[in-house]
């Protein structure tokens, strides 16, 4: 550990080289030379920042926390990209703020999410802007070269876990790249603290031939989802769709109106009314009667029909 | 992080008002982010003009609920009559005070009407350090926040309406700043003649 840390302790150290997926060496240069623009502390990095900060959790007694807690997620299909995001940022069980914008927008034809690291997200998908060349970068070269990036600094406390989507020659593309250095091409992603949530709404209503409206539906009931049962996930959600003429954004939801209304009036996709499980059962339930003769126990002795009916007394589950 | 006081979240609030006291409580009950439930009531009737909120380990919120049940019931045999809330709050502290060296994880208040109709409100530590606050009390994750909420909110000598709709604004206030408490809210307005009780509709994020 110590040995990989030394090599990027000191000032001119270089990132691992990119591979030429797409990109000419100059502007390669301009990535390159990037690291040496950062002062770093006197001593090993990592070491140093687990002194102050909390990047992965182990050390409950730093004092800068930094963004954990999220839900992001991102899908791909017939119709092009679906990203939908929360906008909640925590430090400990403190809401620090409820309007975060966690979709970068990249150039009108890049999109990344954030989550992890605010501004190691911010910042390195932004340097991603400045690819520029004779045509549009491929989202595969633009998230190769964000993930070589962040492997370079790799043991020195960066933390993103984002996903890069784009509409290039090759259609809709999607990869999710994280500090660790992993890279990964895929259809369907989520990530953060609400992304197992996420995930069991998404993939149940997957699939490769969903319209617009029903995939938007998909990932805006996805995100609700996770908002509701992660307790780091919530505020807004911000509904974005990649197509083949660059990305449009369809629209900022209240996850409060999500539960209770549902996303308005005339949206097409959405069921109408809220998503809330006990707004969308209410008065579905039979009322407990007892059967002819019938004389339950466990409850003092009383008849079935003389008990309160704790479903209606008590609030709702859920 | 794997903290026993903050792992099933929560919160709690009493006002004092003139002739009236309210508590409220979150109905949130969860395991660190997963929210598991959202109808863990967390305030408890002791007489018809007594209430007891508890927030911390829920475990231990049972626990002590029905420790309470017993030692309630054997003070009427004995005594034939209904606890004081005075009284109730010296029963809650040395009950808590009798697991010094190995704790209960919650923390309780106590709102309520003394025989005189007279507003009481306490809050305790852990270990039953009792604090007869002359206004309000909090406890639980969203404490903090509650005590900023309520030191902008509260007033003296107000009616029950008006107590409602202050603690209402204050415990609403405080949950949309705290990841570990919300998901509904009940309060109770504790009147000489009546309680009021009324759930609101929160946010569920």
């Amino acid at each position: 550990m110590n040995s990989i840390l030394s090599r990027f302790s000191s000032t001119n150290a270089l990132p691992a080289n990119f591979d030429n997926e797409g990109g000419r060496q100059d502007f390669q240069d301009s990535i390159n030379g990037a690291p040496a623009q950062f002062d770093l502390p006197g001593t090993e990095p990592a070491r140093f920042l687990s002194q102050y900060t909390d990047v992965d959790s182990s050390n409950p007694a730093a004092r800068i926390k930094l963004q954990h807690g999220t839900t992001t997620l991102a899908f791909r299909y017939k119709g092009g990209i679906i990203v939908c995001v929360d906008s909640r940022a925590t430090a400990g069980s403190y809401i620090a703020s409820g309007t975060v914008k966690k979709v970068i927008e990249i150039n009108p034809y890049l999109l990344g999410t954030m989550a992890g690291g605010a501004a190691d997200c911010q910042y390195w998908e932004c340097r991603l802007h400045e690819l520029r060349n004779k045509e549009r970068i491929s989202v595969a070269a633009a998230s190769k070269y964000l993930s070589n990036i962040v492997y370079s600094y790799k043991g020195m406390g960066l933390s993103m876990g984002t996903m890069i989507c784009g509409w290039d020659k090759t259609g809709p593309a999607l990869f999710y790249v994280d500090s660790d250095g992993t890279r990964l091409k895929g259809d369907v992603f989520s990530v953060g603290s609400g992304s197992t949530f996420a995930y069991g709404v998404l993939d149940q209503g997957y699939h490769w031939d969903l319209t617009d409206a029903e995939a938007q539906e998909l990932g805006r009931r996805s995100i609700y989802a996770a908002t509701h049962r992660d307790a780091y996930s919530g505020n807004t959600i911000n509904l974005y769709h990649v197509k083949e003429e660059g990305w449009e954004f369809i629209a900022n939801y209240d996850a409060m109106n999500l539960h209770y209304d549902g996303p308005g009036d005339n949206v097409p996709g959405a069921p109408g009314g809220g998503y809330g499980w006990d707004v969308r059962t209410q008065g579905l339930s039979s009322k407990l009667e007892a059967t002819e003769g019938q004389q339950t126990s466990g409850q003092g002795g009383r008849f079935a029909d003389e008990q309160p009916l704790t479903a209606s007394v008590q609030p709702p589950q859920a | 992080m794997s903290d026993i006081t903050t792992l099933n979240g929560g919160s709690c609030i009493a006002f004092k008002g003139k002739n009236c006291v309210a508590i409220a409580c979150d109905l949130r009950l969860g395991n660190q982010a997963l929210t598991v439930a959202c109808n863990r009531d967390k305030v408890f009737k002791i007489t018809d003009k007594t209430y007891l909120g508890m927030t911390g380990l829920a475990s231990d919120v049972d626990t002590l609920r029905s420790a309470f049940r017993y030692r309630l019931n054997m003070y009427r045999m004995k005594e034939e009559r209904e606890i004081e809330p005075e009284t109730f709050a010296h029963l809650v502290s040395s009950t808590l005070y009798e697991k010094r060296f190995g704790p209960y994880f919650i923390e309780p208040i106590i709102a309520g009407l003394n025989s005189n109709n007279e507003p009481f409100i306490a809050a305790a530590d852990l270990i039953g350090c009792l604090n007869f606050a002359k206004d309000f009390v909090v406890t639980g994750t969203a404490s903090d926040k509650l005590f900023g909420m309520a030191e902008g909110l509260w007033e003296p000598d107000l009616g029950p309406e008006e107590l409602f709709e202050s603690i209402s604004q204050a415990l609403l206030g405080a949950l949309e700043r705290d990841a570990l408490s919300g998901w509904g809210a009940i309060v109770r307005v504790i009147t000489p003649d009546k309680v009021i009780e009324r759930t609101l509709q929160s946010r569920q994020d």
